[in-house]
């Protein structure tokens, strides 16, 4: 019954999802099979290392993924009850940007050097809206207004290389929100910018949550973000979900070997006042090549615990408390 | 804290400087117009004095632009100072002629960001640690070059076999670990790491991060680390000096910084990181606008516009570098000296 009303909830529902990369060196199966749904209004983080494929599971949603070489070869992605995947182009580009937005980690290589802020700002307006011109350049300086930029009527006429890196970022910021999406991905929104500037960034995105109401998607490596901004967590391994918890699980509670590793080998600010200096704990070895991956759990190369069967064979993502998935056949249930 | 007390007292009972830095600046020249001529200039570092003792290691935060790159390339003398004086165990290394300074920056290595761009692809590991102890003519004898070569690449964690493989043959993490080993190939007293760990994962940071101690006791090294994220420079560091816009505004020991920051930027910059516990509250300082151009600092204290204490004064004069006890210093009109 419980599993009923969470579909219902769920404005984003993906089911499967693969994404393959066709290559030279073989086929890279950077998302390979992955299930999870974003229930309306939810801020959820995606966490890994680089490689691990949690860019590449938000193109997908957006269906912007290079093609050859990338190609989404199964699943299904449902957005508001509609799947994605099916859509013709010309209904995909109505869904980009007006109901579902991006925005990516480097904000100068994604504005548009030739044109104004304001101009690229009333794209998004003039496209799906269909205003003119001069009203959607109104509406572009209430946008800038709505992320705090200083004195909008002037910045609406810059280019890109007048603003400094936050101010660009919020720029982006405002692109993605100007027809007030459903959905907004974050793809490492900070990682360019310096913390004084990434602390406005955060809690501007997490104001904006409030008032708009929208769902929001996080992707990053930085657990501190994590920790301050999502309410549930999706912990990515070699194009695999290995863990799924409520924030506060993931961090009190975690379960997956790989989790935890990540979680000790973090440097925190302030430990060495409570602890003096330790040693960090380090998982040992590297991440493997998306086109060589071991054989069974993914990560049994790298895994303290390591079992004879963590070897042989893929443990399942298996829920194991209310709304906590692991994949790991330490935590599996019998039978 | 027991080991951690028994490493300050070691470094406090040494007692003598390996490096102390006066009053460096770096200006570079903005030149323009047909006859090029100087404009204006970019003032990167602005009047930045420190020390480093013997076997200690010196971390120096802050945000981009704030010229801590730009001090480190200062202080190996890559990059020609404007002025002030740096003195390497009692040597000025600025007045020193090139063929002496060569012989200097033997006791000086650099360890760079981008482990993809800082090796050549075109030779083999083992090429790449061997450059320095060539420059230096340590070994005649070439099986004693290979020898030093594999116990390098064993230190850092890799196999010997690994010195006839490429760099793109390697990982991030294990690319910074050949610039390490040829950083150390020649058994320097001080070691500068420019961003050591920013470009690698979390998991393969901290392996990196546990090999700069491990190798700090077996070498007796001393480390100036330059990183904009906090909670590695302090994992790493004994004393923390923290720059703003050219000028280090505050620097202390690493538990003095964390516990008691003076500065209103210390503090802001403190307070903006986020900590990765959900149930961490803390009082957040959000800083308004940017920081301001180095073309042209703002008068007084650079800070002073984007302070929330500022006061008169702190437009109109530049305050001094405190001392405020315990090796803790602040450069802040609102900190008085407790004498």
């Amino acid at each position: 019954m419980r599993r009923d009303t969470r579909m219902q909830d769920a404005i984003l529902d993906i089911k499967d999802l693969r994404t393959y990369f066709y290559t030279f060196d073989g086929v890279g199966r950077a998302v390979d099979g992955i299930s999870y749904r974003l229930s309306d209004g939810e801020a959820l983080g995606i966490v890994g290392e680089s490689g691990c494929g949690k860019s590449v599971s938000a193109l997908s949603i957006l269906r912007l993924i290079p093609d050859p070489p990338g190609r989404i070869v199964g699943g299904q992605i449902f957005f508001n009850g509609m799947n994605l995947l099916e859509l013709t182009n010309n209904q995909m580009r109505k869904i980009r940007g007006n109901h579902v937005s991006m925005i990516f980690q480097e904000p100068m290589t994604s504005l548009n050097p030739v044109f104004t802020v304001g101009n690229q700002i009333a794209e998004a307006f003039r496209i799906h809206q269909g205003l003119e011109r001069s009203e959607a350049i109104e509406k572009s300086i209430d946008m800038l207004r709505l992320v705090n930029i200083p004195s909008p009527e002037k910045r609406v006429d810059q280019y890109p290389h007048e603003l400094s890196g936050g101010m660009r970022q919020r720029i982006m910021i405002a692109m993605a929100l100007a027809c007030r999406p459903e959905i907004l991905i974050a793809d490492e929104p900070t990682t360019a910018l310096d913390v004084t500037i990434q602390a406005q960034i955060i809690d501007l995105m997490l104001q904006l949550k409030e008032e708009l109401g929208m769902a929001i998607i996080l992707i990053t490596h930085d657990l501190g973000i994590i920790a301050k901004t999502v309410e549930r967590v999706i912990v990515m391994y070699a194009g695999k979900i290995v863990e799924e918890a409520s924030t506060r699980t993931i961090f009190r509670e975690p379960a997956h070997p790989y989790t935890r590793g990540l979680m000790q080998a973090m440097p925190r600010l302030g430990d060495k006042i409570k602890l003096g200096r330790v040693r960090l704990a380090e998982i040992p070895g590297v991440v493997p090549s998306l086109y060589d991956l071991p054989a069974g759990c993914s990560f049994s190369t790298r895994c303290p615990s390591v079992m004879a069967v963590c070897k042989k064979e893929e443990p399942e993502l298996q829920e194991m408390d209310d709304r906590h998935f692991c994949r790991c056949w330490l935590t599996c249930k019998e039978g | 804290m027991l080991a951690h007390l028994q490493r300050r007292i070691r470094i406090h009972e040494m007692d003598n400087l390996l490096l102390q830095v006066t009053n460096l600046k770096e200006y570079f020249p903005i030149r323009g117009g047909i006859l090029n001529r100087t404009l204006g200039y970019v003032r990167a570092v602005d009047g930045v004095s420190f020390y480093l003792k013997r076997g200690e290691s010196l971390g120096i935060v802050g945000e981009s632009g704030c010229g801590k790159s730009t001090t480190a390339r200062a202080v190996l003398r890559l990059i020609e100072p404007t002025e002030g004086e740096i003195l390497f165990e009692g040597n000025n290394i600025l007045s020193l002629p090139k063929k002496e300074l060569r012989n200097l920056r033997r006791d000086m290595q650099i360890i760079f960001q981008d482990p993809y761009a800082s090796l050549d692809p075109r030779r083999c590991v083992g090429q790449i640690i061997a450059e320095p102890l060539n420059v230096y003519d340590v070994f005649s004898n070439k099986i004693e070059k290979q020898d030093r070569i594999a116990y390098l690449l064993d230190k850092v964690g890799l196999h010997p076999e690994d010195s006839r493989r490429y760099p793109h043959e390697f990982s991030g993490g294990q690319r910074q670990r050949i610039g390490i080993a040829r950083a150390l190939a020649i058994n320097p007293k001080l070691i500068i790491g420019d961003e050591p760990v920013s470009a690698l994962d979390v998991s393969i940071q901290a392996q990196i991060i546990n090999l700069l101690e491990d190798i700090q006791e077996d070498f007796g090294l001393s480390y100036i680390i330059i990183a904009h994220d906090l909670a590695v420079v302090e994992h790493i560091c004994d004393r923390i000096a923290v720059m703003y816009l050219g000028k280090i505004v505050e620097s202390a020991p690493d538990v003095e910084l964390y516990s008691n920051p003076k500065h209103p930027y210390t503090q802001a910059l403190l307070s903006a990181v986020p900590i990765a516990d959900p149930d961490h509250q803390n009082e957040r300082i959000i800083l308004k606008g940017d920081v301001p151009s180095p073309i042209t600092p703002p008068p007084g204290c650079h800070f002073h516009t984007r302070c929330s204490v500022r006061k008169d004064i702190c437009a109109v004069e530049v305050p001094e570098l405190l001392d405020i006890g315990g090796e803790h210093y602040v450069a802040c009109h609102l900190i008085s000296s407790p004498s």
